[in-house]
C-alpha cells in the first residue's frame, strides 16, 4: 500500500474508532436517536448516555491508548530495544503499588491518584538517575534498572493484595488489569498528551539519527545527551499519565509502532503521529468491545488488548527477520 | 587545522599516546599506523571530540574541540567510525542525505539539489545502483562505503577515518584512496587509521606511528615508511618489493 494511503487510512481511523466507540455500550441506543443526542436534541436520557458516560470513556480510552504508543515508539528508539515498551520502566508498578497503598488504607478517589502518581513519579525518577552517568546514557542500564523497579514494585504489589481485605481485593485486581470504567476526566490526559507528542515530534530528526549509533549522531551534531533525556521524559510522562487514567493496559504500547514498522513506516517523522492516531484508535476499539460484548457486565480492557495483543506480536515475532 | 597540544591517551591505566605534539594543516593527508590495540581508534575518537583524552588539549581552528557547539562543529569536523550499528531503516540514498544533517538541521530533505549531491556521491563509491536498496541489507564492503559517502555529503573541513578500507576489495581501496587523496587535494585535512602502509606510501603525505608505551613518531610519508621504523612498529621482518616508484614492504 502506498505510504500515503496508509497515513491517511490511519488517521481516518481516529474519528471512526471514536464513532464506534460512543455507538456501542451496554444500553442500545438506535443511530437516529444518537444523531439527535449529539446534536444538541432527542430525549435527556441519550443525551445523559452520550455526553456523559461514552464520550468522556471514548476520549479517556484514546488518550490512554495514544499515550501507550507514543512511549512505546519512543523507548523503542531510545533504547534500540524492539521489545521495549511503556511498563519497562517500572512506572506502571510504582503506580500500582501507590495507588493499592492508598485502597488499602481506604485513602479517598482523589488521594488514591496522587499515591499512584507518586509512585509512578518515584520509578520514573530512580530509572534515569540510575542510567544516566556523566558520560552519557547506557541503555542496558535503563533496561536493567526498570526490570529491577518492576519486580520490586511486583513484590510490593503481591504483599498489598495479601493484606487487603477480600472487598478490596476485586477492584485492586481491576485496578492491576488495566480498566478504563474509572476514567471520567479525560481532560487532563489530552493536556498531556497534546505536551508530549509535540516534544517528541521536535526530536524526530535526532531519533533517527540516533539509530547510525551514539557516537556518530554526535559526530553529527546531535546533542545526544539532551534528545535521549527529553525522549525520556516524554515517554515517562505520557506512561505516567495513561497509568493513571487506566491503569496497566499491556501491550497497545508494544505493538502499534511494530504494526506501523510492518507497514512500512520507519521515520519518526511520521511513525511518531501514527503511532498516536493508531495506538488511540486501537484502545477506543478494544474499549468499546470490552464495554458491549459481555454486557452488561464491564469487563477490564486490558484482557481485550492482551487477548489481541498476544496473537498478534506472535505473528509479528514470527515474520520478524 | 587541527592541533594535539600534549595529548595523553589512557584507557584501562595503559598509556596509548604519551605527550603528542601534531598539527594536521589543510591540504594534508595523515595516515595513522600501529598495531591492533595501540590507541589509532582512541586518538581519532579523542581528535574528534568523542572521547576526553587524559591529559593536554585539542583544537580545531584554534578554538578548544569542547568549546565548540556541536553543530558548528558538525559543520567542520566529522569522522567515520570502525563500527556502527546496521538499525538504521531507510535506504542508501537517505543514509548519505543524513550527512547533511549539520547544515540543514533535517534528516527528511527533498531538495533536488542535495539529492543530485547525493546521487553524485554514491556513484563516487560505486554504489549508484543500490540507491534504493534498505541501508541494512547492503553488504559490509557497500555498507562502508555508504559510510563514506555520507562522511562526503557532510564535507567537513577537517575528516577523521577510522580504517577507511575495512572490508573493502583492492579496486575499491584504491578508490576510496583517491577518493580521499582528492579531498586533501581540494584543501581538506584528512587524517585515516590504516592497516596498509603500501596504500599510505602510495597516498598519504604524512604518518603517526603508535609504537608500544605511549611512544608516538611523526612526520612526512617519506621519513615515517621506512624499512626500520615498520619492523619495529608491526614487530615483523620487513623486505623491501622493487619494481615501485615508492618504496613499500612486504612481510617475510
Amino acid at each position: 500500500m502506498n505510504r500515503r494511503t496508509l497515513a491517511w487510512l490511519i488517521l481516518l481511523s481516529v474519528p471512526a474508532s471514536l464513532a464506534i466507540a460512543v455507538w456501542h455500550g451496554s444500553v442500545d441506543i438506535p443511530a437516529a436517536r444518537l444523531f439527535a443526542a449529539l446534536s444538541g436534541g432527542g430525549e435527556s436520557i441519550d443525551r445523559e448516555i452520550l455526553w456523559g458516560l461514552r464520550a468522556p470513556r471514548a476520549l479517556a480510552a484514546f488518550a490512554c491508548g495514544a499515550l501507550l504508543a507514543l512511549a512505546g515508539t519512543l523507548l523503542q528508539a531510545l533504547l534500540r530495544n524492539p521489545l521495549a515498551d511503556p511498563f519497562l520502566l517500572g512506572i506502571s508498578g510504582g503506580a500500582a503499588a501507590g495507588a493499592l497503598t492508598a485502597m488499602l488504607v481506604g485513602a479517598a478517589l482523589a488521594v488514591q491518584h496522587l499515591f499512584a502518581f507518586a509512585g509512578a513519579a518515584f520509578a520514573a525518577a530512580s530509572v534515569f538517575a540510575f542510567s544516566l552517568r556523566p558520560s552519557g546514557w547506557n541503555a542496558y542500564r535503563v533496561i536493567l534498572a526498570g526490570v529491577a523497579l518492576s519486580a520490586g514494585f511486583g513484590a510490593l504489589v503481591s504483599l498489598l493484595l495479601s493484606l487487603a481485605p477480600a472487598a478490596q481485593v476485586h477492584g485492586m485486581l481491576f485496578w492491576l488489569m488495566g480498566d478504563l470504567s474509572g476514567a471520567t476526566d479525560p481532560l487532563p490526559a489530552w493536556v498531556v498528551l497534546g505536551i508530549a507528542a509535540a516534544l517528541a515530534q521536535s526530536q524526530a530528526a535526532p531519533l533517527d539519527l540516533l539509530a547510525l549509533g551514539e557516537d556518530k549522531a554526535r559526530s553529527l551534531g546531535v546533542a545526544v545527551v539532551a534528545v535521549q533525556s527529553i525522549t525520556f521524559g516524554c515517554a515517562a510522562l505520557a506512561t505516567m499519565a495513561a497509568v493513571l487514567l487506566g491503569g496497566s493496559i499491556g501491550f497497545v504500547g508494544l505493538v502499534t509502532p511494530h504494526m506501523l514498522r510492518l507497514m512500512g513506516v520507519h521515520d519518526h517523522r511520521t511513525l511518531l503521529p501514527l503511532s498516536v492516531a493508531a495506538g488511540g484508535s486501537l484502545l477506543a476499539l478494544a474499549d468499546a468491545v470490552a464495554r458491549s460484548v459481555p454486557a452488561p457486565v464491564d469487563l477490564p480492557v486490558g484482557i481485550v488488548t492482551a487477548l489481541i495483543g498476544v496473537p498478534a506480536l506472535l505473528f509479528l515475532l514470527t515474520r520478524a527477520r | 587545522m587541527l592541533t594535539a597540544r600534549g595529548l595523553s591517551i589512557a584507557v584501562a591505566d595503559r598509556t596509548l599516546v604519551g605527550d603528542l605534539e601534531l598539527e594536521v594543516r589543510r591540504g594534508e593527508c595523515w595516515a595513522v599506523l600501529g598495531r591492533n590495540g595501540s590507541g589509532k581508534s582512541s586518538l581519532l575518537l579523542a581528535l574528534a571530540g568523542l572521547r576526553r583524552p587524559s591529559a593536554g588539549r585539542i583544537e580545531l581552528q584554534e578554538r578548544a574541540i569542547g568549546d565548540w557547539p556541536r553543530m558548528e562543529l558538525a559543520q567542520r569536523l566529522g569522522i567515520v567510525l570502525q563500527d556502527e550499528p546496521a538499525d538504521y531503516w531507510g535506504n542508501a540514498l537517505d543514509y548519505v542525505m543524513l550527512g547533511r544533517y549539520p547544515r540543514s538541521r533535517t534528516a527528511y530533505s527533498e531538495d533536488p539539489v542535495l539529492r543530485e549531491q547525493a546521487l553524485a556521491l554514491l556513484e563516487e563509491v560505486d554504489l549508484a545502483a543500490h540507491g534504493t536498496q534498505a541501508y541494512r541489507t547492503l553488504s559490509g564492503g557497500e555498507r562502508q562505503r555508504a559510510r563514506l559517502a555520507q562522511a562526503f555529503m557532510q564535507d567537513p573541513e577537517c575528516l577523521l577515518l577510522d580504517e577507511p578500507l575495512q572490508h573493502l576489495d583492492l579496486k575499491h581501496q584504491l578508490a576510496v584512496m583517491q577518493a580521499l587523496a582528492r579531498r586533501a587535494a581540494g584543501g581538506r585535512a584528512v587524517l585515516m587509521a590504516l592497516h596498509e602502509p603500501a596504500m599510505a606510501a602510495r597516498l598519504c603525505d604524512h604518518a603517526v606511528l603508535l609504537y608500544d608505551s605511549g611512544r608516538v613518531l611523526h612526520g612526512r610519508i617519506a621519513e615515517m615508511l621506512t624499512q626500520d621504523n615498520l619492523q619495529l612498529l608491526y614487530q615483523c621482518r620487513l623486505e623491501p618489493a622493487s619494481q615501485s616508484d615508492i618504496q613499500v614492504f612486504i612481510p617475510r
